[in-house]
């Protein structure tokens, strides 16, 4: 293990700012949902950094290992069903921009 | 920092990462944002690799390139024919400037003030395995019950998703 701790911090950093860019400056629904992906990446990128390097890993204790796999777990849900509703709105309004979904708006 | 294989690995990583994550996010055609999409998650399972989580790595490859990406080419594909989208982005310069403090505030405020010292030397030589992991997620003092309430999460999703998608005029 030779790279610093705060590189790989660094890194995860800079793809949660890249999402953090796409889920506000991006129009199209889909291209929302991926940026989504890659900030959850990053989260995942640091939870296991700092597991690697924390005392306790050797301890057996799993916490950042494990909610990493429950962060998959939880992606792959918040994927299948955001993209449903983009393709139920598109459906029904024949378009994939959020801001002319205002059905609900009061 | 010596020239060794875990360097080159890391930089090699860094590089598809976030290579891939511009990509997702300035490319104008969807199809090709979600293969960009594909790099920069396979670079992520690269730095599972190197953090020696070959499990998370093996995941990463077959749920997030092998399904998530699959399903969002497939959303692309049925969303796109009548897309009126002529612009990419919407506000772009105040998202930018904002993304950008962000960063700036991650790197410079949080991760080499409090981070900056940390040897890699202090990482421990050993970490749990794969199998530690597995016992970990069914041992009652460990993650059984985040484990089963997630097989619940997962059968939810489904049923939500295609009860939300179904054509109720087919």
């Amino acid at each position: 293990m030779l790279v610093p701790l705060w590189m790989y911090l660094a890194v995860a950093g800079a793809l949660f700012s890249i999402g953090v860019f796409g889920v506000l400056a991006r129009r199209n629904a889909v291209a929302i949902l991926m940026s989504v992906e890659l900030m959850l990446n990053a989260v995942n990128i640091n939870l296991v950094a700092f597991w690697r390097y924390s005392e306790t890993s050797t301890d057996l204790l799993l916490n950042g290992y494990a909610f990493t796999a429950f962060v998959l777990i939880v992606a792959a849900a918040e994927a299948a069903v955001g993209l449903a509703i983009i393709i139920t709105v598109y459906r029904n309004r024949r378009s994939v921009i959020p801001e002319e979904a205002v059905a609900l708006k009061g | 920092m010596a020239l060794n294989a875990v360097t080159i690995g890391f930089v090699v990583f860094s590089i598809l990462t976030l290579g891939g994550g511009i990509g997702v996010v300035t490319t104008r055609n969807l199809f090709q944002g979600t293969i960009w999409l594909m790099v920069s998650l396979f670079g992520v399972a690269g730095f599972f690799i190197l953090l020696s989580a070959p499990f998370l790595a093996a995941v990463q490859i077959l749920v997030y390139i092998g399904a998530i990406a699959i399903l969002i080419t497939f959303a692309v594909m049925l969303t796109r024919s009548v897309t009126r989208i002529k612009t990419r982005y919407i506000r772009v310069v105040p998202s930018f400037v904002g993304s950008l403090l962000l960063f700036l505030v991650l790197l410079f405020g949080i991760t080499v003030p409090i981070f900056g010292g940390h040897l890699p030397e202090s990482a421990p030589e050993y970490v749990a395995s794969t199998r530690d992991l597995g016992i970990a997620l069914v041992d009652e003092n460990g993650y059984v019950v985040p484990f089963l309430l997630a097989s619940v999460l997962l059968t939810a999703a489904m049923i939500g998703a295609i009860f939300i998608a179904r054509d109720e005029k087919a």
